[in-house]
């Protein structure tokens, strides 16, 4: 990083803390959702469906607006995160990562589901015969069976999750060193006058790390799926 | 004792089955493929709630429909083997063999140690699942469902996924496993020589029903048979003692019943018992005794009865003392010899009809 500018290496170190930030809140959830969406036939399921594709079909400026409206000083949830936990999500990384988590969402779920489509029921049958419970069972059997596929869900979120735009600066501005992310930076760079070269700067790290984030999940789950047997 | 009763439908099919199996004992449950065999396991794991039924195992209720009893499958300590081994992939043989095992409730009636011994698979352990031949995985699959220390033990056609030789490899295990640890077994196929050679208790089924319970010996007269396992492989299984054994041309001679029958020798000790199978196709009747023969086995006995085997053949059952024989002959034999009940006969087979895959030491 050496070569890097402190202005590039903030937004830079910024955007990789978010993206982190964010597949952490998203791994969980997508898992659990994925899981549902995959197992259970239950009234309304169509609709979680739809919901969770939301954010691929929609502005990202209009899922940063839903977030401002949700989760703002004076919204319904930001509102009562700042008075029980003091936590706010406006103007901070926080609030970047919570966008960021929003918009990947279906990225991740969708890689989640296909692979846990692919576990063979049988074998979970099997661990049924065996004495394991449902909680055992997922945890022994399909959690590692689906690890190909939550890999690549993960990668795939956080490459995308360093260059998620719309969202985060309508939902938590641009302010550099807290919400300044690379492509928030690179766009800041683009408006200002003779900022072309900086832009362009930017522009090639966020095309390095694109391509880095691409190659590295096609690898590891090559080799997790060698490891599986597969 | 396991006490099955089943009624269930799934689409167009209908399974209404039901029977009972003195445990300690192998059942087999045998029929053609898509007759409901594996529908029952399933039931009777807990795999596959059916509409209506009950199960039962040794005074325990696992499921009664009537009363709202379900026992969760991970709750019944049943034992599955299935066809296709389902083996955990991530897994090395020995983290499979255990995984079963790491969480068995109560005391342990077989160690780690034994169960490797007895399906021989020390070599195996460090293997993963995808280095393993087919008969080595339903070796495994048999060893981590036995370390799951299972009250009762569900094998759903365990070896038909592979070819004769294989077959032939995972066969002695599986005999192993009953004369030694005595664990009750539901053994499912369509092989009747698998059957023969494990089962103590056979329940015939057709199409989604059971249509007869009982021993093997009697099971193998039953007219059902001919549409299951086909008419070449009709036949009656009798027991019967070893007597004496030439060993000059390697024959032994068996009592059954009133008769005497001489077969291959191998594996066989004077004094032993022993149940074979002699196939209704290999047996010739003839009216008078018969000498200048080569064929080494003819017994006098009377005939039973006589019963229609497809268009052109007759079934003749012969009475040997008590015991059974069957013999497939032509409608053209039956009117020349004026073959009939009560008429007495001589019943003549050939000693290498009877060969080792249709006989079982007891």
């Amino acid at each position: 990083m050496i070569w890097l500018r402190p202005s590039e290496r903030v937004a830079l170190l910024l955007s990789l803390d978010v993206s982190v930030r964010s597949v952490l809140l998203c791994l969980p959830a997508a898992i659990a959702v994925a899981w549902v969406l995959s197992r259970r036939r239950f009234f309304g399921r169509v609709l979680v469906d739809a919901l969770v594709h939301l954010p691929l079909v929609l502005p990202p400026v209009a899922v940063g607006y839903l977030l401002l409206v949700l989760f703002g000083a004076r919204g319904p949830i930001g509102g009562w995160l700042h008075r029980v936990f003091g936590i706010d999500l406006i103007f901070t990384r926080n609030g970047a990562a919570l966008a960021t988590a929003v918009m990947t969402f279906p990225v991740m779920v969708r890689a989640i589901r296909l692979s846990l489509e692919n576990v063979d029921h049988g074998l979970e049958e099997a661990a049924r015969t065996l004495g394991a419970r449902r909680l055992d069972r997922f945890a022994t059997i399909t959690l590692p069976l689906i690890l190909p596929g939550i890999l690549a869900g993960t990668i795939m979120a956080f490459s995308a999750g360093l260059g998620e735009f719309g969202a985060v600066i309508t939902f938590v501005s641009n302010i550099p060193g807290e919400t300044r992310t690379l492509p928030l930076a690179l766009y800041t760079a683009l408006q200002s006058p003779g900022g072309g070269a900086a832009a362009a700067r930017f522009a090639a790290i966020s095309f390095t790390l694109g391509i880095g984030g691409v190659l590295s999940a096609e690898w590891l789950t090559r080799r997790v799926r060698r490891m599986l047997g597969s | 004792m396991l006490e099955v009763a089943v009624n269930t439908r799934r689409g167009a099919f209908a399974l209404a089955a039901a029977f009972e199996l003195p445990t300690p004992g192998v059942a087999a449950l045998f029929g053609r493929s898509g007759c409901g065999k594996t529908t029952l396991i399933n039931v009777i794991a807990g795999l596959l709630d059916p509409d209506s039924g009950s199960v039962s195992l040794d005074g325990e209720v696992l499921l009664d429909t009537r009363r709202g009893i379900r026992v969760a499958a991970e709750a019944r300590r049943i034992g599955c083997v299935f066809q296709d081994a389902r083996l955990f992939p991530h897994l090395r043989v020995e983290a499979n063999l255990r995984y079963g095992l790491k969480r068995a409730a109560g005391a342990h009636y077989v160690s780690f140690a034994e169960v490797a011994d007895l399906l021989g698979l020390a070599p195996l352990l460090a293997r993963r699942t995808h280095q393993l031949s087919g008969g080595e995985k339903q070796r495994v699959a048999i060893g981590r469902a036995l370390l799951a220390q299972p009250r009762l033990l569900l094998l759903d056609e365990p070896l038909a996924a592979l070819d004769a030789a294989r077959r032939d490899e995972v066969l002695p295990y599986l005999e192993r496993l009953r004369d030694q640890l005595a664990i009750p077994m539901v053994y499912v196929s369509h092989q009747f020589e698998e059957i023969l050679r494990l089962a103590t208790h056979v329940v015939l089924i057709d199409s989604g029903s059971t249509i007869a319970q009982g021993d093997i010996g009697s099971m193998s007269l039953r007219p059902e048979l001919r549409q299951i396992v086909g008419a070449d492989a009709v036949g009656a299984v009798v027991a019967g003692e070893v007597r004496a054994i030439d060993a000059d041309v390697g024959l032994a001679r068996v009592r059954i019943g009133a008769g005497e029958l001489r077969v291959a020798a191998a594996g066989l000790a004077v004094g032993g018992r022993v149940r074979m199978q002699v196939l209704a196709r290999d047996v010739i009747l003839a009216c008078a005794e018969p000498h200048g023969l080569s064929v080494r086995n003819a017994v006098r006995g009377v005939i039973g009865g006589i019963a229609p085997d497809g268009a052109d053949a007759s079934l003749v059952s012969i009475d040997i003392g008590g015991t059974l024989v069957l013999a497939r002959v032509t409608v053209d034999a039956v009117r020349d010899l004026r073959l009939r009940a009560g008429l007495e006969i001589w019943a003549l087979f050939k000693a290498v009809a009877i060969s080792s895959g249709r006989m079982r030491a007891l």
